[in-house]
């Protein structure tokens, strides 16, 4: 019988991770999750043991967000598709939103992210976003990182529009924005600066019509001047999921935009840049803005952490460790004399 | 004073069936001849998943579906044995079948031809309503809008030729047994009614003279629940709405074709499994319901059983309920009155306030962009699910009270159990292997380059805007199957996974505190395991009954669990490489078509085979006594039937299998 106290061993776990095995990631993905001091101990070294080159260095990391029925997971599937044709393998992190008043979630999206054939090189795993609200589920980067250990691709699906897909921006390489034909909202948002401009943007639904061909025309209006912040030309496509139709030219986009990162030599330091911000938000969860400040302060952590290129739960638990004792230390001093 | 005449020319009693077939053509036809000699004047044909959803006896995915919840029909050769000495001439049919209509009709057509009979002669109905197939019934196969191209190449062709013929069965029935509220019934009934015939209009099949006609076929399945007098008031709500929508909207002058004319089956979901002999005064009280007001009276009328809740009915189990709509027509006075509630101010006011509830639902699915894009976008499968969850939460805390569930629980032993059946009709399980050999027997006696041809030429008229039913009953003359059949539109239409629906806010109730309670053990025992508890929900097989699937992942997510739900007809095999990639603490599997023993030892052999045999199973659904037991010597933790109304307690369970399987002490009772 499996008891509570039973932990997989990361050694044995990062080794068939590396191998890409199934059953593994899944444990690992389960290991990842786990909050309780003796898995994350093990979480940690297990991602110490995955190679260092694929989690930081290689792949595709893909956010794929827009508003509720969009169409993002049956973009997703058909994507899939594509990539299986071109030899790549995928995984999917497919994040719901839970009920603020049980704490329990639906997670729907496999539903639509079935493409009609049982494949062995693809794996979704769905993820609810457990409180974190307006944001993504802590575990997605942890969760992330061992993906690319295993798959090509990662994609994370995500709910949001306006403010509220911005974290998944702060998190993947390439960030794809799925809007919804003549809802005017994205586009209002992008206008208004709301909305941080994404990698990429898509009108699905394009089989709808006059109200996708309008949606496209406000969106490159909008972009025109908009450039992302690094000289990335933003486009602006269409696509139909149901149809199948503009689904490689978006697959084409995304990757451009991979080799645009390699060759800017970006993908790396953004990566490494994600999780030392994923560290000082946790920090921050703990121990506040002046737990930070205590630290360093933000600019000089982020730096820190961004070249210190241990695996995420170590860079926490080494901040944690000396915001610790450099607080403690007086305070038990105190607690002694009355 | 004027006499007020209460006495009129007696009515006619309505049409008399019983929704029947089973194993085989040849058993099935030997039951409706049965039937036929006691007094039915209707066939009422069931037939199997396999063959509403397209797939011949030997696919993977017809796998323990052969025959058991309705007869197999796989090719010319069954539809003869179906009707072998029932002369098709003089037969009135009523045929369940959607996705496939075209097909079936197809067959029949073909099989009559075959008795000598010009089809111009044939009587009956084909229900051909693929929408409430997305909101309830399940058995779709192509996307929403090439199915409504079959559904209205089917009205065309037996509107130009077949001139009495019931093309289609708009259903509320279905909707209701969903959880729909009467006012949804007529929302959502009448919508799709709206959606058919604006397609049919569009489609320039039908010349303009003759749209009349297409109204005038265009019948109703309507549902009868225990609230009867609602129900009667429902049904002249229907009649009312029906009558204005062909004036206004298709301009029909003559009154007659204006006539609301339907069916009905009884309420169902409403029988149970305790105290099952209850069901019985429930189907007489729900058929006062379609009899009562001669203004609005069914057409045609068949009975569940009092076993429904239990299992398949036997043949005793449908003569009873047959008996009981004779006892009715012939035994009462019911048909010797005018319509009895005329001028009653009470009804009037209660069909009134029906008719503005169903007119501002047609309003919401208008501004949807209509009733296709409104199962689209889930809007009105979230509204059903919603009235669902309402009722079952309205039960939970003994807001509406069920004798035998929530109120007089109490029962002496029931002797119409006793018997060595359990009181229901087992299915042969050789059923599905002896209609394989017949179907390989067919198949190799065949002219191969006759069917090679008939299919091309499907192909090209499926791909062209050209009706559907002539290359269709060419193909059944050539001895073409169903699964080839389905094949050919399914490559060319494309295949769909409806909404499930189920992603609907908390209801706004009041958590008691045994829900809070639940919510505690879920919170906890997720913080002793080190993650939330997740659970996946899986409907292996073909069977479409969703409720009950639908509403355990809603309640589970309302006490706390995260919930995997992919929605109905999965294969074993993919739900089980869900649960693995989901890394579930426990998976449930929903099965009321009876196949629950091959499907679960499918999903349980594939569950060894990923080293998965640690997470625990259980299923829920109809699964009779022995089955139980069988089933947890195959190591399922525990097997739920509709006697566990209380989903409280179900979820207790739950948390405490997970408990259990990964070494915690279990909780004690919920208080
Ligand atoms: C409602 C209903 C329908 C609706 C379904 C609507 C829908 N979307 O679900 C409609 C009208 C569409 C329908 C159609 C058919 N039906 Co029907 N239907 C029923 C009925 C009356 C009630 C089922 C129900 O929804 N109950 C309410 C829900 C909440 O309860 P439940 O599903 O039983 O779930 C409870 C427990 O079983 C358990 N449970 C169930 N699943 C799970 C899963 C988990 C994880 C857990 C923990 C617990 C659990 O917990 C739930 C809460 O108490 C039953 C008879 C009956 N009274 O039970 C027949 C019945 C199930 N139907 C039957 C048949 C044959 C059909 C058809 C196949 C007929 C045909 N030949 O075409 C069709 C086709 C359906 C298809 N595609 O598969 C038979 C099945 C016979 C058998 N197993 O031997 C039954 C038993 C009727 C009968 N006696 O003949 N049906
Ligand atoms: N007409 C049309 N409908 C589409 C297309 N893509 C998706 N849909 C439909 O849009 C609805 C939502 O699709 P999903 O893929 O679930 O959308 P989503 O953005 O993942 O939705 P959430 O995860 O719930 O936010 C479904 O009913 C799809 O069938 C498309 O290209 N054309
Ligand atoms: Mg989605």
């Amino acid at each position: 019988m499996l008891t509570s106290s039973t932990y997989p061993d990361p050694d044995t776990l990062a080794a068939a991770v590396t191998e890409r095995e199934r059953p593994a990631l899944a444990k690992a993905l389960n290991l990842l999750d786990d909050k309780r001091p003796e898995a994350r101990r093990r979480a940690a070294r297990l991602l110490r043991l995955l190679p260092h080159e694929r989690l930081y260095a290689s792949g595709h990391l893909i956010g794929l967000t827009g508003p509720p029925g969009a169409g993002k997971s049956s973009l997703t599937a058909a994507l899939i598709t594509i990539w299986r044709k071109r030899g790549l393998r995928v995984a999917v992190l497919a994040v719901d939103p839970s009920s603020p008043i049980s704490g329990g979630a639906l997670l729907g999206d496999r539903l639509r992210m079935f493409s009609g054939q049982i494949d062995n090189e693809v794996f979704i795993r769905s993820l609810a976003c457990r409180g974190e609200f307006g944001g993504l589920s802590a575990e997605v980067w942890p969760m992330s990182l061992v993906m690319l250990a295993a798959f090509d691709i990662v994609l994370v699906e995500t709910v949001g529009v306006g403010q509220k897909e911005i974290d998944v921006s702060r998190l993947t390489d390439t960030t794809v924005f799925v809007a919804q034909p003549a809802s005017g909202d994205s586009i209002q948002f992008l206008k208004a600066g709301i909305m941080e401009v994404p990698h990429l943007l898509v009108v699905n639904k394009a089989d709808l019509g006059l109200a996708a061909r309008k949606t496209l025309a406000e969106l490159r209006a909008t972009l025109k001047p908009a450039l992302h912040e690094s000289s990335w030309q933003v486009p602006a496509l269409a696509a139909s999921a149901a149809q199948g139709t503009g689904i490689a030219e978006l697959a084409d986009g995304i990757d451009a935009h991979r080799l645009w990162l390699l060759e800017q030599k970006q993908l790396s330091p953004r990566r490494k840049k994600f999780q030392a911000e994923w560290v000082l938000k946790r920090l921050g969860e703990e121990f506040g803005r002046f737990g930070i400040e205590s630290l360093g302060g933000t600019s000089a952590l982020l730096m820190e952490l961004a070249e210190a290129g241990s695996s995420p739960f170590e860079q926490y638990d080494a901040m944690r460790q000396r915001f610790l004792s450099n607080w403690n230390a007086p305070q038990r001093e105190r607690l002694k004399c009355p | 004073m004027t006499s007020v005449k209460t006495e009129s020319k007696k009515d006619h009693p309505w049409l008399m069936r019983t929704y029947s077939g089973h194993s085989s053509a040849k058993a099935s036809n030997e039951l409706y001849r049965t039937n036929l000699s006691k007094g039915q004047t209707g066939l009422s044909v069931a037939f199997d998943l396999p063959t509403q959803t397209g797939y011949d006896a030997d696919h993977p995915l017809a796998r323990g579906e052969v025959g058991k919840v309705g007869v197999p029909i796989g090719h010319i050769g069954d539809m003869e044995t179906l009707f072998d000495q029932i002369p098709l001439g003089k037969m009135n049919t009523s045929m369940t079948i959607n996705a496939t209509a075209a097909w079936l009709l197809s067959l029949y057509i073909a099989a009559a031809e075959r008795q000598g009979v010009d089809q111009a002669q044939l009587q009956g109905t084909t229900q051909n309503d693929i929408i409430k197939e997305y909101l309830s019934r399940g058995t779709y196969i192509f996307p929403p809008e090439p199915s409504l191209r079959l559904t209205t190449d089917v009205i065309s062709y037996t509107v130009n030729r077949i001139p009495k013929w019931n093309p289609t069965n708009i259903c509320s029935y279905h909707l209701q047994e969903a959880g729909a509220t009467p006012v949804q019934e007529l929302a959502y009934a009448l919508s799709t009614a709206i959606a058919v015939l604006d397609a049919i209009r569009d489609s320039g099949q039908i010349k303009a003279d003759a749209f009349a006609n297409v109204v005038g076929r265009t019948s109703f399945f309507v549902n009868a629940g225990i609230r009867f007098i609602e129900e009667c008031c429902k049904m002249r709500a229907f009649a009312a709405m029906w009558e204005q929508l062909t004036r206004e909207r298709y301009a029909v002058d003559d009154a007659k074709m204006r006539r609301f004319r339907y069916g009905v089956q009884v309420n169902s979901l409403g029988l149970t499994e305790p105290q099952p002999e209850n069901n019985v005064q429930r189907i007489v009280l729900e058929m006062l319901g379609v009899t009562l007001s001669k203004k609005a009276r069914a057409r045609a009328i068949q009975l569940p059983a009092w076993n429904e809740a239990l299992g398949l009915p036997r043949p005793w189990d449908q003569q009873w309920a047959l008996r009981m709509q004779q006892v009715l027509a012939i035994e009462t006075d019911l048909l010797e009155y005018g319509d009895i509630l005329d001028g009653s101010p009470i009804i009037e006011a209660k069909v009134r306030s029906l008719i503005d509830g169903a007119e501002a639902e047609m309003q919401r699915v208008h501004e949807e962009g209509g009733m296709i894009q409104a199962i689209e976008t889930g809007y009105v499968k979230r509204q059903l699910v919603t009235s669902h969850t309402a009722r079952m939460r309205a039960i939970e805390s003994g807001d509406l009270k069920i004798i035998g569930i929530n109120s007089f629980t109490e029962t002496a032993e029931s002797p119409l159990t006793a018997g060595g059946d359990s009181g229901i009709m087992k299915v042969d399980p050789a059923a599905e292997r002896e209609q394989i050999e017949r179907l390989n027997a067919f198949r190799a006696a065949r002219n191969a380059a006759e069917v090679e041809a008939a299919l091309n030429n499907l192909k090209d008229i499926a791909s062209s805007s050209e009706n559907i039913m002539p290359a269709s009953i060419r193909c059944a003359h050539a001895g073409v199957t169903t699964g080839e059949w389905s094949r050919v539109l399914r490559d060319i239409f494309g295949e769909y996974r409806a909404p499930t629906g189920i992603d609907i806010a908390a209801l706004n109730l009041a958590a008691s505190d045994t829900v809070d309670s639940l919510r505690e053990r879920t919170r906890k025992t997720g913080e002793e395991l080190g993650r939330p508890l997740k659970i996946l929900v899986g409907k292996p097989g073909l069977d479409g009954h969703s409720n009950g699937a639908e509403q355990i992942a809603v309640k589970a997510r309302d006490v706390g669990f995260e919930v995997v739900y992919e929605g109905i007809r999965l294969t074993p095999e993919q739900i089980v490489k869900a649960a693995e990639e989901e890394g579930v603490h426990l998976i449930g599997l929903s099965v009321l078509s009876g196949s629950h023993l091959e499907l679960v030892e499918d999903a349980m052999s594939r569950l060894g085979e990923l080293g998965l045999s640690e997470v625990p199973v259980i299923v829920g659904g109809i699964v009779p006594p022995e089955d139980e037991a069988n089933l947890k010597t195959r190591g399922i933790a525990a097997v739920y039937t509709p006697k566990d109304s209380d989903m409280n307690l179900i979820m207790a369970d739950l948390v405490n299998i997970i408990r259990e399987s990964n070494g915690l002490e279990r909780y004690g009772a919920l208080h």
